[in-house]
């Protein structure tokens, strides 16, 4: 791990001893799960190439998935042990990304884009019409927690916790999944397709295995999101959410794992406090206008831009030291 | 077989008001590769200024021309100083019209509030009629709709085939650098196609607003009809427009009357069918 790293980790574990309750649930916690549903996103860009608006989906199949074996006031759904609803809701997002990635599997760029959101609002459509599975416009509400290891998740000290470990672990898959051979192949299909199968590897495979990647981690997400939460509805998987997601990837920076994190905390920070200072109901336009300032300024993001930024200062060190000696071998 | 039927007329109602939207769609993104995301919005745009336009004047086909000619300035505008920078860039276009539509919509919020609105008809098109063999009523401003979409259809068909414009939009749309290398100013060109594009969705909502009716929100249903539109019926080619704009409005109806709790389902199985069997849409031409 390196230094930078290192010292992040070190901030946000001491930081819960200093920071009041609000804090902790509503900017530290709440920008952690949001950065890991971002991370299935800037994963599926950076490594297959695609823009993908299935990840809210993903997160909510786990999310419902969670709710419907969980405790519950709905009156809906069965209860199963923690880890079994655990298990399921990982599985089912896994599966849905595979299958999203099944009929995706042709197109890159744009034209992933419109199919990814044509499937998560076919999706959102659904979950609204649909009673017996989904509970319809209200969906669930009343979610508990559960207690693991005799903690119980409901304490916010104890969930922030376990929100940085699922994040920690998510990024840890994120970089050993990238350089494993599965992970080199997807990163093949994304620079030269043609020339992976003319090696022996059929592409489809491949590209269903990385979007069914990014269903697992976008799952991990889903499912802390609706212990948090406490009620998921088809709201959670609308059109708004997914574009605060791809808003999120953008500001961050999609080239590194980081990048998901610090795009959410900045949007959440925006959200909380930046609002204040115009009105309430102005909100989707100042996000609006970042969103285009980025895009238009800084397409790499912050975290992308501040690492350029120091690339190239690197430089300019390093050309200054080279001039020195040049002169002074000259001299 | 009456609801058959009905439903049947329901579905080219909605297949119409699809397939105008979903034409400017296709237009911008057959020439320009641009998704153009701000289109629903574009569409709220149009029927809102149609409405005032309509309440001050009281004319129903003034209200349709402001409804569109504003939204071809705001389109124009758009290509002319923001998208047309990053012509090639398509993702970061896309990204900017979605920032666009994000904007504009939360200014239309703004201005217009979250009422729903009712544009007023013409007397002419008020009212039902009796249809022939049913024996059943029908509203004449849905009919008309549909003989609206089919004077669209053609009108475009004779601009791309027979006109000048049409056949550099047809050069453009096939190889790009060529006809920038001959000395045709694309950039007006792209913009003259956005604002097109941009004028159709405004008229389009003038009309949907007279139909029916117009919120927040009817952007978003605009634009993923769009989307699923131009993914079945083939991107950048009018003809597929149509020919997803009837299968996606019939199914939707077929669906919302017979399955309600399901219908959104026979839209998405119909995409994915398209998709798996052919990628580029049922009338769309392979990427090269």
């Amino acid at each position: 791990m390196s230094r930078p790293l290192l010292l992040i980790m070190v901030i946000l574990i001491i930081l819960p001893a200093f920071v009041s309750d609000f804090w902790l649930n509503q900017i530290l916690t709440r920008s952690i799960i949001l950065g890991i549903a971002a991370l299935s996103l800037t994963f599926l860009t950076t490594y297959l190439g695609v823009v993908s608006f299935a990840q809210i989906t993903l997160a909510g199949i786990a999310g419902y998935t969670i709710a419907y074996f969980s405790p519950n006031t709905t009156g809906l759904g069965i209860e199963l042990p923690w880890l079994f609803a655990v298990a399921l809701a990982l599985l089912f997002s896994t599966l849905a990304g595979a299958l999203v990635g099944a009929i995706a599997k042709k197109s890159v760029g744009i034209y992933s884009i419109m199919i990814t959101l044509a499937i998560s609002m076919a999706f959102f459509y659904f979950t609204r019409q649909n009673y017996s599975i989904f509970n319809g416009w209200t969906g669930f509400s009343g979610i508990t927690a559960p207690v693991i290891f005799g903690l119980s998740l409901e304490d916010s000290l104890v969930f922030y916790y376990a929100t940085l470990i699922s994040a920690t672990a998510a990024g840890f898959l994120v970089v050993k999944f990238t350089s494993s051979p599965l992970g080199l192949a997807v990163q093949g299909v994304k620079d030269a397709a043609r020339r992976v199968r003319a090696i022996g590897i059929p592409t489809t495979p491949v590209i269903i295995a990385a979007y069914a990647f990014s269903g697992f981690i976008a799952g991990m997400s889903g499912v802390l999101n609706v212990w948090q939460q406490e009620r998921i509805s088809s709201f959670s998987v609308g059109l708004s959410p997914t574009i605060d997601l791809l808003i999120i990837a953008v500001i961050g920076g999609m080239r590194h794992p980081l990048g998901a994190f610090i795009g959410a905390i900045t949007y959440v920070l925006i959200d909380t406090f930046v609002i204040d200072l115009f009105s309430r109901d102005r909100f989707n336009m100042i996000i609006g206008l970042v969103l285009l300032f980025i895009v238009m300024a800084a397409p790499q993001g912050i975290l992308g831009s501040f690492l350029s930024a120091r690339k190239r200062i690197k430089k300019y060190d390093n050309n200054a030291i080279k001039r020195k000696i040049k002169n002074d071998c000259e001299i | 077989m009456k609801l058959f039927f009905i439903v049947f007329l329901n579905g080219l109602t909605l297949a119409s008001l699809y397939f105008i939207t979903a034409c400017g769609f296709t237009l911008i993104f057959g020439l320009m590769r641009t998704v153009n995301m701000a289109h629903g919005v574009l569409l709220l745009l149009g029927a809102y200024i149609g409405y005032e336009v309509v309440e001050i004047t009281a004319s129903w086909m003034l209200g349709i021309i402001a409804g569109g000619l504003s939204c071809a300035v705001v389109g124009a505008f758009l290509q002319a100083f923001i998208l047309g920078r990053y012509q090639g860039d398509e993702l970061r276009q896309t990204l900017i019209t979605i920032a666009i539509s994000i904007i504009l919509a939360d200014i239309l919020l703004w201005a217009w509030g979250g009422l729903t609105y009712q544009i007023s008809l013409p007397e002419m098109l008020q009212g039902g009629i009796k249809l022939p063999i049913l024996n059943v009523g029908y509203s004449v401003v849905r009919l008309t709709l549909i003989g609206m979409a089919i004077v669209v259809g053609v009108l475009l068909w004779l601009l791309i085939a027979k006109t000048k414009l049409g056949i550099i939009i047809r050069a453009g749309v096939d190889d790009r650098e060529m006809l920038q290398a001959l000395g045709f100013e694309i950039k007006k060109i792209f913009i003259i196609v956005f604002a097109m594009g941009a004028a159709l969705a405004g008229m389009a909502g003038v009309i949907f607003g007279s139909a029916l009716s117009i919120s927040p929100g009817t952007d978003i249903q605009f634009l993923l009809s769009s989307l699923v539109v131009v993914i079945v019926g083939g991107m950048g080619s009018v003809g597929g427009a149509a020919l997803g704009a009837l299968l996606i409005g019939l199914a939707e109806q077929y669906g919302l009357a017979y399955a309600p709790t399901y219908g959104v389902v026979f839209t998405f199985l119909i995409m994915v069918t398209v998709l798996a069997f052919r990628p580029q849409g049922i009338l769309g031409r392979a990427e090269k």
